[in-house]
């Protein structure tokens, strides 16, 4: 915290005058209006043991800088910035003592504002507003001003830290304001930074990657070394940073592409490179196995993977983590996680118009008590909150549907959240692939560069620490919507006129990592000094790897850069040449006429020395099921619907516009009062086609326990099951993966990671179901020293994201998972076995042991064919797939969706293999076997869908019952007798939140 | 007369533009894309066209209040061509983020010494929401809603409340059938101020849609461009659905109210 006075960042044009006032703007509620910034605030403090008493009192300010009197900041104030009715302002000089009078039963004063450099859309649009009504304003600055009631000084302290300001984005001032000047940015002077790496010791290449945070290994190092000294020179920092960047975990995945020594209970496997070699090869193996009917398009080599469509477009489907920036500034993180993703499908091809997101999240559970918090981790209601907060805002305000999710909550995930944002695009057919030609210009579009996220790509490489949040917030960063939105618009009317040749997104490494990946073949030079900045004062390395959010590279015919130029401005986008894509095979950087770096393409792409690791695995012992309590089955049955896995997710489902562009036709919620959980979202992304996506997800982490083998497994068949249980057509899936593992330098933790890789690469290939794309996070822990000096660190538990995206040919054959009428007949499809391992019945029960789920490929590619037909044929009123909980907990969400009871007897219930007759009804209720679903089915349709499903296991099980009661029997006894309104609420209360 | 032509206004942040313009030609009107810089460059533009349409989105990024800064470009460069339009018989629609702007600007419900009379503020519980609604209209004035007694629409906003500067204001509109369209229960029962659900946002007296004296402005927050579609209802797979949806009857209200 600093005191009274601070230099406070803004949006800023240019402007010599440097003298102008600067004038505060408070906005303030009107009487008998709410305070909801201070309601939002209050919601949250009894979480951190503050005071109910606590009063607090906010107001939006504005601080304006510019050459206007009092009468123009009046007219500014209550005419633009004020909302008529229902706010008040008060307008005065900055530092004048009417900002310092404290409302009644309030007494300390603290002032939250952006920390120098972070985004400030709101600022940006005002600015350009107020400027457009002919007010001569040189800069704008946004604050949050709150007064607080009476609080010691440690309790004021934790208020500030933990609820009113985020620090790695804000600072607070607390006391009256005074701003000296709202302009940001001291003029650069250029110097040309060279690093002796020549003559380095090993020592001192291992300091030197550590100074300059390369997160190079000292390997790496050395062949940076012996590069270099076969130059006859030393390394400049951009060059350094340049390797750095190319070679990081994050941009080259050097660990799973790398070569590893795998050993399990079957031996010892050589790999050259794991995942070409296993979900890679997968993938291949089905393209030739499907000759000309191959529907996949291009697949792990764009920004995203690109399946076919239709006869006009294809599709491109990719999923991206950005966990660690969330564990810091969890709205900033999710928020640019999202835009990133987005820009992805924008970067893929020639361009996809995104039409759908999927975002799932992995928290620590939000009721955990703030004193269990290991030092430096936000708690998890918080991130939760800011986590939905962000992808909210970004997704909706880029006009994408977010359609589809999931959230799983385990209490290893407390430093380390995990996030996974996914876009779908759809693109034209012809506009599939890219190539840079000689002598392109390479032209950025999109946001200025600032000093936003400098080392975002090797600190994601690191591991979290409690000191990170003091360390790392250059690499943290807030996204503009709306500037992405802008580029969008105008890429994808620049890509229909056919005015580029390639085009790719800056993420991850920036203008370096876009610029390198565009033009390896090529070659480029970079003029770096013409790049667009937001404030004066980064070196040339800063602009470079600055990764300033909405940002794209393309590169553009010379004689099309006029057009280009003029589409861009147009709409206010603003289009800058960079450089060229000179046919050198080298990568040049200039500054000016210096020439700041000279890197071969060769060796930035190839030169980094394989790494080689070892992998162990040995699966846990299978031990027999151990009861935990004497919970029966429906106790046992509401504390599954309501443990925070399987709880309805509508308090976030509903912050997100699931509806824009027109297209839907499954919901994320369902049934007849629309709130039932459906199992896979269905958009029709052409508006006059009837041909539609399905998008749904699995993750099972809790089976990782067992076996991560089974757990990926299960993790694909739970995927294809959502998208096959609302009408997808199985032959036509196409799947993605997350590997979001421990420290992988751990050989059981690798180790755990290729067995689950494998799994993935047999399903696959069995399944017909090819990998398109996919994205690792390693590292994923968080260390901290105890109260007891000890040093701890929490792993994640291994966590596979299976994404799927299925085709309906026509969606008027779509069904949901609500039963639709009494009387109609319940069948369940598939095999119970004994799979109680890592099931919600363990859990919620405490209960332990018994078999991990398994997938028999050849049942589950039959009994989703079978299915899928008898549903395109219209049998089926009703499908649900079952996964957490259970046959019991699929018929219960099936029942309160619908809003019906049914009444079942699972006596003739098929159960595989030899099940302890005492474990029977247990099993059947509760076991977590793959490949089953429940359906309803019209009497009437009964002889059709029975004959449809031939050779798969089927079994019918009762019927649809207007008793509002779940009644479930074995063998004449009352297993389950509950209300189904009973049922719901246990499902729904547990993140009602407001 | 020949086919109407709507202009569908787009700025940064606007993002229903294309559905909105499919159900204007699904309704018989032809579509164009407008750029707000065009436009401002040349309001002249809008004399080509019978139908503007301000589609839903984020202008600006809902920065400062929702609508705002669009409102302030359109108030300070287009009052005079949009008043001319207005004047000219012809329609404007304002669907969600379009409301907001269209109340901003105070062609909707125009200022007076004391202000703008209403305004649309955060909802009541400070949230974005997306959900489905029910909606009685008053259709006494507004062109858009004839022959349209009920309607179920989604809507997703989080500044969608309205509130008006007093009870005369409330009074006033509502006796001139300005108040045309509100929130009611499924039956179409509403009293003076529903609960959550049924009032979704806190709406003073229901309001979901609020036309201008001559009942050729019109601004709304449900999103009928989302239901044109059978499949576009959140229950077409457990109930029967009319072929076509029923938001689609304002977009055809507009193209026939040229015939």
């Amino acid at each position: 915290m600093s005191n009274s006075t601070a230099s406070t960042q803004s949006t800023s044009s240019t402007s010599d005058d440097t003298k102008s006032k600067i004038w505060q703007i408070d906005l303030l509620p009107s009487d008998g209006f709410p305070d909801r910034l201070a309601e939002k605030i209050l919601a949250d403090t009894s979480d951190f043991g503050l005071p109910e008493s606590l009063l607090i009192k906010t107001a939006r300010t504005f601080l304006i800088q510019g050459n206007l009197c009092l009468a123009d900041v009046q007219r500014i104030g209550n005419e633009f910035l004020a909302e008529p009715v229902v706010e008040q302002t008060v307008i005065a000089e900055n530092g004048d003592a009417v900002f310092n009078q404290p409302p009644a039963g309030t007494n300390a004063l603290t002032y939250v504002m952006p920390l120098p450099g972070v985004t400030d859309s709101e600022a940006e649009s005002a600015l350009l507003a107020i400027q457009q009504l002919g007010f001569d304003v040189d800069a704008i600055g946004t604050v949050r001003k709150y007064w607080i009631s009476e609080l010691s000084s440690d309790q004021q302290t934790l208020l500030c830290e933990k609820l009113l300001c985020n620090e790695s984005i804000e600072m607070t001032v607390v006391g009256p304001l005074k701003v000296d000047d709202l302009q940001l940015g001291r003029a650069y002077q250029f110097a040309l930074n060279t690093v002796p790496i020549q003559t380095a010791t090993d020592d001192q290449l291992v300091e030197i990657s550590q100074q300059w945070q390369l997160s190079l290994s000292l390997v790496e190092m050395q062949t940076i070394q012996s590069h270099f000294v076969a130059l006859g020179r030393d390394a400049t920092d951009i060059e350094l940073e340049t390797v750095a960047q190319t070679w990081s975990e994050h941009c080259s995945h050097k660990t799973l592409a790398g070569r590893i020594a795998y050993t399990d209970e079957n031996g010892t496997h050589q790999y050259e490179s794991m995942l070409k070699e296993t979900i890679f090869a997968a993938t291949m193996q089905i393209r030739a196995d499907l000759g000309d009917d191959d529907w996949c398009v291009s697949v792990f080599k764009d920004n995203a993977g690109i399946v076919k469509f239709d006869d006009q477009y294809n599709v491109a489907f990719k999923v991206e983590t950005h966990n660690r920036p969330s564990a810091l500034e969890p709205y900033g993180g999710a928020n640019t996680g999202i835009g990133g993703v987005i820009r992805d499908t924008l970067g893929t091809g020639m361009g996809a118009k995104p039409i759908c997101n999927t975002d799932v999240f992995c928290f620590a559970p939000p009721e955990t008590p703030f004193e269990d918090l290991p030092p430096g981790v936000m708690h998890p209601r918080q991130i939760m909150k800011g986590v939905v907060a962000g992808v909210r805002d970004y997704g909706n305000r880029m006009g994408i549907p977010t359609v589809n999710g999931a959230v799983y909550f385990d209490p290893r995930y407390v430093g380390n959240p995990l996030v996974f944002c996914g876009n779908v695009g759809i693109l034209p057919k012809d506009k599939s692939f890219k190539e840079p030609q000689p002598n392109d210009l390479i032209v950025s579009i999109g946001g200025k560069t600032g000093r936003d996220g400098i080392h975002g790509a090797t600190f994601s490489s690191a591991e979290l620490t409690e000191s990170s949040d003091i360390t790392s917030g250059g690499a943290v960063q807030i996204g503009n919507a709306i500037t992405e939105k802008m580029l969008m618009d105008v890429m994808l009317k620049a890509r229909d006129l056919n005015l580029y040749t390639a085009v790719t997104d800056c993420g991850a490494g920036g203008y370096s990592s876009a610029v390198g990946e565009m033009g390896e073949e090529l070659g480029a030079e970079v003029w770096l000094d013409r790049v667009p900045l937001k404030y004066e004062g980064l070196s040339y390395t800063e602009i470079w790897i600055s990764e300033a959010q909405e940002r794209m590279v393309f590169s553009v015919p010379e004689s099309n850069w006029d057009a280009f130029e003029k589409l861009c401005s147009a709409e206010s986008v603003q289009a800058t040449v960079l450089g060229k894509f000179t046919p050198t095979k080298m990568l040049t950087l200039k500054y000016g006429e210096e020439v700041v770096g000279e890197i071969s393409m060769a060796f930035l792409h190839d030169g980094r020395p394989p790494i080689v690791r070892q992998a162990n695995y040995s699966p846990a012992t299978v031990t027999a099921y151990q009861p935990g309590g004497d919970a029966d089955y429906q106790s046992g049955l509401k504390q599954i619907l309501g443990s925070l896995n399987v709880a309805s997710k509508h308090w976030i489902i509903r912050q997100y516009d699931h509806e824009v562009q027109g297209g839907s036709v499954i919901k994320p919620l369902v049934g007849v009062q629309n709130d039932g959980p459906g199992d896979a979202a269905v958009v029709r992304p052409v508006l006059d086609s009837r041909r539609g996506l399905a998008i749904s997800c699995g993750m099972n982490p809790h089976y990782g326990e067992l076996d991560t083998y089974h757990m990926a497994a299960s993790a694909i068949d739970e995927a294809l099951r959502n998208c096959v249980a609302v009408g997808a057509d199985p032959s036509m899936i196409a799947v993605l993966d997350n590997f979001c593992w421990g420290y992988t330098d751990r050989p059981e933790t690798l180790g755990s990671l290729v067995r689950a890789a494998i799994a993935c690469q047999d399903i696959s290939i069995a399944m017909q179901t090819p990998f398109i794309s996919g994205k690792d996070s390693l590292h994923n822990e968080f260390s901290y020293t105890d109260a007891d000096g000890q040093r701890q660190t929490i792993s994640i538990p291994a966590t596979l994201l299976i994404s799927a995206m299925g085709q309906v040919p026509d969606v008027a054959n779509c069904v949901t998972m609500d039963l639709k009428k009494a009387g109609n007949l319940i069948y369940q499809i598939g095999i119970t076995g004994d799979h109680l391992g890592g099931s919600h019945w363990n859990l919620v029960t405490d209960s332990s042991g018994g078999n991990v789920p398994t997938v028999d490929t050849n049942v589950a590619k039959l009994t989703f064919a079978k299915l899928h037909a008898a549903i395109s044929a219209g049998h089926v009123r009703s499908c649900h797939d079952l996964s957490e909980g259970g046959f019991a907990a699929a018929i219960a969400e099936m029942a309160f969706a619908g809003g019906l009871g049914a009444r079942i007897d699972i006596t003739t219930m098929e159960a595989a293999g030899d099940i302890d007759a005492s474990l029977l009804d247990l099993v059947l209720l509760f076991s977590e076997s793959n490949t089953r679903f429940i359906v309803e089915v019209e009497p009437a349709n009964q002889i059709a869908f029975e004959t449809a499903m031939t050779d798969v296991a089927i079994c019918r099980l009762g019927e649809v019952t207007n008793s509002m009661q779940l009644q479930i029997e074995s063998d004449g006894e009352t297993l389950i007798s509950a209300a189904i309104g009973e049922l719901k609420e246990a499902w729904q209360s547990p993140l009602n939140w407001n | 007369m020949s086919q109407p032509k709507a202009i569908i206004l787009r700025a940064p942040g606007t993002n229903c533009d294309q559905e909105t313009g499919y159900a204007f030609t699904q309704s018989g009107a032809t579509a164009d894309y407008i750029h707000i810089n065009q436009l401002m460059e040349n309001p002249a533009v809008l004399a080509k066209y019978q139908i503007l349409c301000l589609p839903g989105g984020f202008s600006y990024g809902d920065d400062i209040a929702a609508g705002r800064v669009l409102a302030s470009q359109m108030q300070s460069k287009l009052a005079d061509a949009i008043s001319e339009f207005h004047s000219a018989g012809k329609l404007v629609l304002g669907i969600c983020n379009g409301f907001q702007i269209l109340i901003k600007t105070g062609f909707l419900l125009p200022q007076d010494e004391s202000g703008l009379p209403a305004t649309l503020t955060w909802n009541n519980h400070g949230r974005f929401i997306d959900c489905w609604v029910n909606l009685k209209t008053d259709n006494a004035k507004c062109v858009f809603l004839k022959d349209i007694d009920q309607m179920y629409l989604p809507i997703a906003h989080a500044e969608g409340q309205f509130v008006a500067r007093d009870a005369a204001t409330m009074d006033y509109l509502k006796s001139n059938n300005q108040l045309a369209l509100t929130y009611c229960r499924p039956d179409g029962s509403h009293e003076a101020d529903l609960e959550f659900p049924a009032n979704p946002n806190g709406s003073t007296q229901n309001v979901a849609g609020v036309c201008d004296d001559s009942g050729r402005i019109f601004g709304l927050m449900p999103h009928p461009e989302r239901f044109i579609d059978p499949t576009h209802h959140p229950r077409w797979t457990r109930q029967p659905v009319a072929a076509v949806g029923e938001g689609l009857a304002i977009f055809k209200n507009a193209v026939h109210y040229f015939d």
